[in-house]
C-alpha cells in the first residue's frame, strides 16, 4: 500500500493492522512523532492526516492508505510555522516530549478555526497531556499563533 | 528527581569512618581522587564563595575548563553540561554559567551532553535539586578559569603585563591600545596552558552578568524541541537494532512458570524470545525478570508478547491490597511510635491541655508517568558496552551496566539522550540494564527496550503510600502547646537494604522531623510500615505527605480557632530565628546533604514567602460564595516556597482553579524564566495529586494501566494562572534547589481552599468525588 508522508509517497507491505505511529517511527526515523500512551489518550503522537489532526497511535497504515499524512517534521519548510514561532516566543517546553504533538494538535486546530475562542481551544488542546505543567504557556502561545495567522 | 542514594550506600559500607570526614570517606569507598576538586570555603578569591554538599557526592565536582570549554578556530565556543535535561533547564542554564563568566557571546555557543563519567566531570545525578545548588560555583569558577586563560594567552600574544588585557564579549581587548582578538584566534594557544589555581580566580561582579539572573536566554533545544528533532532514548536509532518489549512480573518478586515461546515467535517480525532472571529484594536498581520479545520493530515486539500468554508465580507480595494496607497503615498509626525527635513533654502536654485536636491523613501511592516511558538501547559486545538512554544518573548506571556484565566501567559508555519528563523515575537505570543483557544475549546486536504506558505505570518505584496521625494539644490561651506526629509510610530504602519497615532518617528529613513549628512539646514518630511493592523518589518525596499533614493541620487549628490561617500559621511558625533539631533528634538530621552552615532552617524566610504569597495574592480579599483561598509553606531541597491557592467550587462539587501564587526563596536565583517554569509545572503535578493521583494494589499488582484509570491534569482544568514571586537575593546567598520545592505546598494549600470554599476538609487523597458526595 502507498501512504503519503511528508508530501513524500511511502510504501508499505507490513501488518495492515499496525499503528501509523509505528511506521512512522520504526521504518521511517520520523521520530517527532511521539510514543506516549499507545492508546490515544495522550496526544504525543498526533500527526496530520488530509490536514485534520490524528492520532498516530490509534490509525492502522489500512486507514492511512492513500491518505496524505504530515508530520512535526514536515509542518513546515523552515520551523517558523506560526504554532513553532509562537511556542518559542512564549518559552512554552520543558522537557519537550510532549511538545511536538501540542504543536501538531494547534497547528490543525487553527487550520479549521482561525479565531478560536479560549474555550474552543482549551476543547481541541484537552487531549494533549503535558506532564510537565506547560498548559498556560501552551494556551498562551496557541492565542499568540491565532493573532499572527487571523 | 531526588535522594542521592548511591552516597548512602557508600555511607554505609563506610559507617566506620567518621561521617564528618564525608571526602577522606569516599576516597576510601571509591578511590574518588576527584573529590579534591571540590570548593572548601575560601579555595578561590571570592568573598561570597560557601560550601555545599557537592563534595560529598559520588565524583565531587570537577570545573577544569579543558573538560568542559572548548574554542574553535571560527569563535564557535562548546561548553559541555555534565547533567541530564530532563525538563528543568540545567542543560542551558549551567552552560549559560559558564558562558557568562567567560564572557563569551551566547548566540556562539554550542552545548554538547556529557556520557557518564564522574571521574572526569564530577558528579552526574540530576536528581535532589542539586544541578544549580552544587554546581553554580564550580560552573563560574570554569567560566572565570576560561577567561583568564585567553587573557593570558592575549598577554603573551601581545608580550604586555596581564594587566593591561580584558576579555570582552567574545574578545581580549588590549586596553592602552584598543587592539583586539577574538576568541577563536585565541584559542589554540589558551587550550595549551595550564589551569589556572583556584585561588588565583576572580569572578565577576553581580553586576557585569550578562545571561545570570537575567532569564532572557532561549532553552538550548527550543528550536529542536520545536520541530521534532530533539531525540530522546525512545527516538534512538542505531544501525541494525532490533526492538523489544519484556512482559514482567505483575507482583513484585514473582516469576514466570509457563510461557508459549513458539506463538511469539510465530508473529511475523519476531526474532527471539528472551527470559531475563529475576532478581531477589533488596534489588536496587535490579530488573526484576520476565520474558522479553525481540522483533524487527516495536509494534511486531508488542504483538508477539501478547502471544505469549504467560502464567506468573506470584510470590510473596501477592497478598498487597491497597484498602487493607490502609487499615494496617492506620492501625500502626494509632499505636505509640519510634521516636525520632522529641522536645518537651508531649504526654504531659497533652493530658494538660484545654483542648486537644486530632486528625489523620492519608495519601495513596503515587506515580511519575514521565512522558516518555523509560526506553534504553545497548550494544554489548566484544567486552564493552555502550548505552542509550534517558537516565537521570548516567554515572550511577555505568557503574551498574558495568557490574551486571562483570567489565570495568572504563568500558563502559552511557550516552544520555535527552529525558522526556524524569521526576526521579529515570534515577532508576532497571531499563537500562535490561537493554545491557538483551543485547548480551544477541551477542552484540543493539537492542532498544521500550516501555509502554502500562509497562510504566505497573512496573515502577512508587512514590510511598502515606498515614499521618496529628495531635495537638491547646492551652486555656489557645496556645498550641503539644504536637505529636506520627508517620508511616514504606521505606525507599527498602530497595537497598533489608525493609527498615519505616522512613529512613532521610525521609524524615523531608519535611517532618525538620518542622519549624513553634511548639514546646513536640514528638514526632514514625510507625511500622513493611514495603510490598518498590518504593522510589518522586519529585519532593516524603515532603508530599509530611506538608499535606502538617499544613492541614494548621489550618484545621485555625478554623477551630476561628482564627486567619496565614496569621494562624505565622504563628506556629514563631518568629525569625534559626531552628535547629540536631539535638532533638534521635538519629541524625538529613539537611539534604548540604552543609548545615550553609544552609541552616531559618524561620525568617520561611515567613518572608508566607508573606510575599499572601500579599501578591490578595489574601483576605471578599470572594464569592463558592470561592475561596487556602495557604501552605513548606522548606524543601533548602528552598523556601509558599503558595496561595484559589478555588472555585460550583454545586456539583467540579473545583476549579482560578489563580495560584507562589513566592519561592531559593537564594540567589541564576535563571528566573525556568523558576518560573518550574512553579507552574509543580502547580500542575500538585493539582494532578490533589485530584487524582492514585496507584492502588489488589492480589500485588497495579490496578492501573494508561491514562484512562492514573489520570493526570489536563489542560483548562485548572492552575492556568500561576504566578511566580522570586525573593531577591544576592550572590552571596547560596542558591538552593528548585526542581521539587514547588509541589509541597500545593496540595494542602489547594484542599485549605477547598476548605475556606465549602467548609468541607478533605483529609484522604486524592479528591476524586468527595465534593460531588
Ligand atoms: S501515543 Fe498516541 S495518543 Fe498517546
Ligand atoms: S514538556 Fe514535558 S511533557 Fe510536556
Amino acid at each position: 500500500m502507498e501512504v503519503k508522508v511528508n508530501k513524500q509517497s511511502r510504501t508499505f507491505n507490513g501488518d495492515p493492522q499496525m499503528p501509523l505511529m509505528w511506521f512512522l517511527r520504526d521504518e521511517l526515523g520520523l521520530t517527532g512523532t511521539k510514543f506516549g500512551c499507545g492508546v490515544g489518550l495522550c496526544g504525543a503522537c498526533t500527526v496530520h492526516v488530509d490536514g485534520k489532526a490524528v492520532r498516530a497511535c490509534a490509525v492502522g497504515m489500512n486507514e492511512v492508505a492513500g491518505k496524505s499524512v504530515t508530520t512535526i517534521e514536515g509542518l513546515s519548510a523552515d520551523g517558523n510555522h506560526p504554532v513553532q514561532k509562537a511556542w518559542r516566543a512564549e518559552n512554552v517546553p520543558q522537557c519537550g516530549y510532549c511538545q511536538p504533538g501540542q504543536i501538531m494538535q494547534g497547528a490543525a486546530l487553527l487550520l479549521e478555526n482561525k479565531k478560536p475562542s479560549d474555550e474552543q481551544i482549551l476543547a481541541a488542546m484537552s487531549g494533549n497531556i503535558c506532564r510537565c505543567g506547560c498548559y498556560q504557556r501552551i494556551f498562551t502561545a496557541i492565542k499568540a499563533a491565532a493573532k499572527e495567522v487571523a | 528527581m531526588n535522594v542521592h542514594i548511591r552516597n548512602l550506600e557508600k555511607r554505609m559500607r563506610i559507617e566506620n569512618v567518621s561521617r564528618r570526614n564525608m571526602l577522606k570517606g569516599i576516597v576510601s569507598a571509591g578511590g574518588l581522587v576527584v573529590a579534591a576538586q571540590i570548593f572548601p570555603r575560601g579555595a578561590f578569591a571570592d568573598e561570597n564563595q560557601y560550601n555545599t554538599g557537592a563534595g560529598g557526592m559520588p565524583g565531587g565536582t570537577v570545573w577544569d575548563p579543558h573538560v568542559f570549554v572548548s574554542i574553535a578556530p571560527d569563535g564557535t565556543v562548546t561548553i559541555v553540561t555534565h547533567r541530564s535535561e530532563m525538563g528543568t533547564g540545567s542543560r542551558t542554564s549551567l552552560p549559560m554559567v559558564v558562558a557568562d563568566e567567560m564572557e563569551a557571546d551566547w548566540a556562539k555557543v554550542k552545548i554538547v551532553q556529557a556520557p557518564g563519567d564522574e571521574t572526569k566531570y564530577g558528579n552526574q545525578d540530576t536528581d535532589g535539586s542539586r544541578s544549580i545548588r552544587h554546581f553554580v560555583q564550580p560552573m563560574r569558577a570554569c567560566g572565570a578559569a576560561t577567561r583568564a586563560m585567553l587573557e593570558k594567552a592575549a598577554a603573551l600574544a601581545w608580550a604586555c603585563p596581564d594587566t593591561e588585557v580584558r576579555a570582552q564579549n567574545h574578545k581580549v581587548i588590549h586596553v592602552p591600545s584598543g587592539k583586539s582578538l577574538g576568541y577563536g584566534e585565541l584559542a589554540a594557544a589558551a587550550a595549551k596552558l595550564p589551569t589556572p589555581r583556584a585561588n588565583t580566580l576572580t569572578l565577576k561582579d553581580p553586576s557585569q552578568f550578562r545571561y545570570i539572573g537575567k532569564g532572557k536566554v532561549q532553552i538550548t533545544d527550543m528550536r529542536d524541541i520545536t520541530m521534532g528533532k530533539a531525540m530522546y532514548a525512545q527516538d534512538i536509532r542505531i544501525d541494525g537494532m532490533k526492538y523489544a518489549v519484556i512482559a514482567r512480573p505483575p507482583v513484585v518478586l514473582g516469576k514466570a512458570v509457563k510461557y508459549d515461546a513458539d506463538a511469539a515467535m510465530k508473529v511475523p517480525g519476531v526474532v527471539k524470545v528472551v527470559a531475563i532472571a529475576p532478581t531477589p529484594m533488596p534489588a536496587k536498581f535490579a530488573p526484576l525478570g520476565g520474558v522479553a520479545v525481540i522483533a524487527n520493530n516495536t509494534w511486531a515486539a508488542l504483538r508477539g508478547r501478547e502471544a505469549l500468554n504467560v502464567q506468573w508465580e506470584d510470590g510473596p507480595n501477592a497478598d498487597y491490597d491497597s484498602d487493607k494496607f490502609k487499615q494496617a497503615m492506620a492501625d500502626s498509626a494509632h499505636k505509640p511510635g519510634k521516636i525520632e525527635r522529641n522536645e518537651g513533654d508531649v504526654d504531659a502536654a497533652l493530658a494538660g491541655a484545654k483542648k486537644v485536636i486530632e486528625h489523620e491523613y492519608y495519601i495513596p501511592h503515587g506515580h511519575h508517568a514521565t512522558m516518555e516511558p523509560p526506553a534504553a538501547t545497548a550494544r554489548v559486545a566484544n567486552g564493552k558496552a555502550e548505552v542509550w538512554a534517558c537516565v537521570q544518573s548516567p554515572g550511577g548506571t555505568r557503574g551498574d551496566v558495568a557490574g551486571l556484565l562483570g567489565i570495568p566501567e572504563a568500558d563502559v559508555t552511557v550516552n544520555v539522550t535527552l529525558l522526556g519528563g524524569g521526576f526521579g523515575r529515570k534515577s532508576k537505570c532497571d531499563f537500562a540494564l535490561e537493554a545491557a543483557i538483551l543485547s548480551k544475549d544477541l551477542g552484540g546486536t543493539p537492542v532498544k527496550v521500550v516501555w509502554t504506558r502500562e509497562d510504566d505505570i505497573r512496573h515502577g518505584f512508587y512514590h510511598s503510600v502515606s498515614y499521618q496521625h496529628v495531635t495537638a494539644g491547646l492551652d486555656a490561651n489557645n496556645k498550641v502547646v503539644a504536637w505529636r506526629h506520627r508517620s508511616v509510610s514504606p521505606s525507599l530504602m527498602s530497595n537497598f537494604m533489608p525493609d527498615p519497615k519505616r522512613e529512613s532518617s532521610l525521609e524524615l528529613g523531608l519535611g517532618l522531623i525538620d518542622t519549624p513549628f513553634n511548639v514546646p512539646n513536640l514528638r514526632l514518630e514514625t510507625g511500622e510500615a513493611v514495603a510490598k511493592t518498590r518504593i522510589g523518589w518522586f519529585r519532593s518525596v516524603n515532603n508530599i505527605p509530611h506538608a499535606f499533614a502538617m499544613q492541614s493541620m494548621v489550618a484545621e487549628l485555625a478554623a477551630e480557632l476561628g482564627r486567619d490561617p496565614k496569621d494562624f500559621l505565622l504563628e506556629m511558625i514563631g518568629p525569625a530565628r534559626i531552628v535547629d533539631p540536631r539535638s532533638t533528634v534521635t538519629s541524625e538530621l538529613w539537611n539534604y546533604g548540604d552543609p548545615w552552615e550553609t544552609y541552616p532552617i531559618d524561620t525568617g524566610r520561611l515567613r518572608a514567602v508566607v508573606e510575599r504569597a499572601a500579599k501578591e495574592a490578595g489574601w483576605g480579599k471578599k470572594l464569592p460564595k463558592g470561592q475561596g483561598m487556602g495557604i501552605a509553606v513548606q522548606r524543601s531541597f533548602l528552598t523556601y516556597v509558599a503558595s496561595v491557592v484559589q478555588v472555585a467550587v460550583d454545586k456539583d462539587g467540579n473545583v476549579s482553579v482560578p489563580r495560584v501564587d507562589t513566592a519561592i526563596d531559593c537564594g540567589f536565583c541564576v535563571n528566573p524564566e525556568r523558576v518560573a517554569s518550574q512553579i507552574e509545572g509543580a502547580a500542575v503535578m500538585g493539582l494532578s495529586i490533589a485530584k487524582y493521583t492514585n496507584i492502588t494494589f489488589k492480589n500485588g499488582r497495579v490496578e492501573q494501566g494508561n491514562f484512562n484509570d492514573y489520570k493526570v491534569l489536563r489542560i483548562g482544568e485548572g492552575a492556568m494562572d500561576v504566578r511566580t514571586h522570586i525573593m531577591p537575593a544576592g550572590i552571596n546567598v547560596p542558591s538552593s534547589g528548585v526542581g521539587e520545592p514547588g509541589v509541597p505546598p500545593f496540595a494542602p494549600a489547594f484542599f485549605n481552599a477547598v476548605y475556606a470554599a465549602t467548609g468541607k476538609r478533605i483529609r484522604n487523597l486524592p479528591l476524586g468525588e468527595q465534593l460531588s458526595a
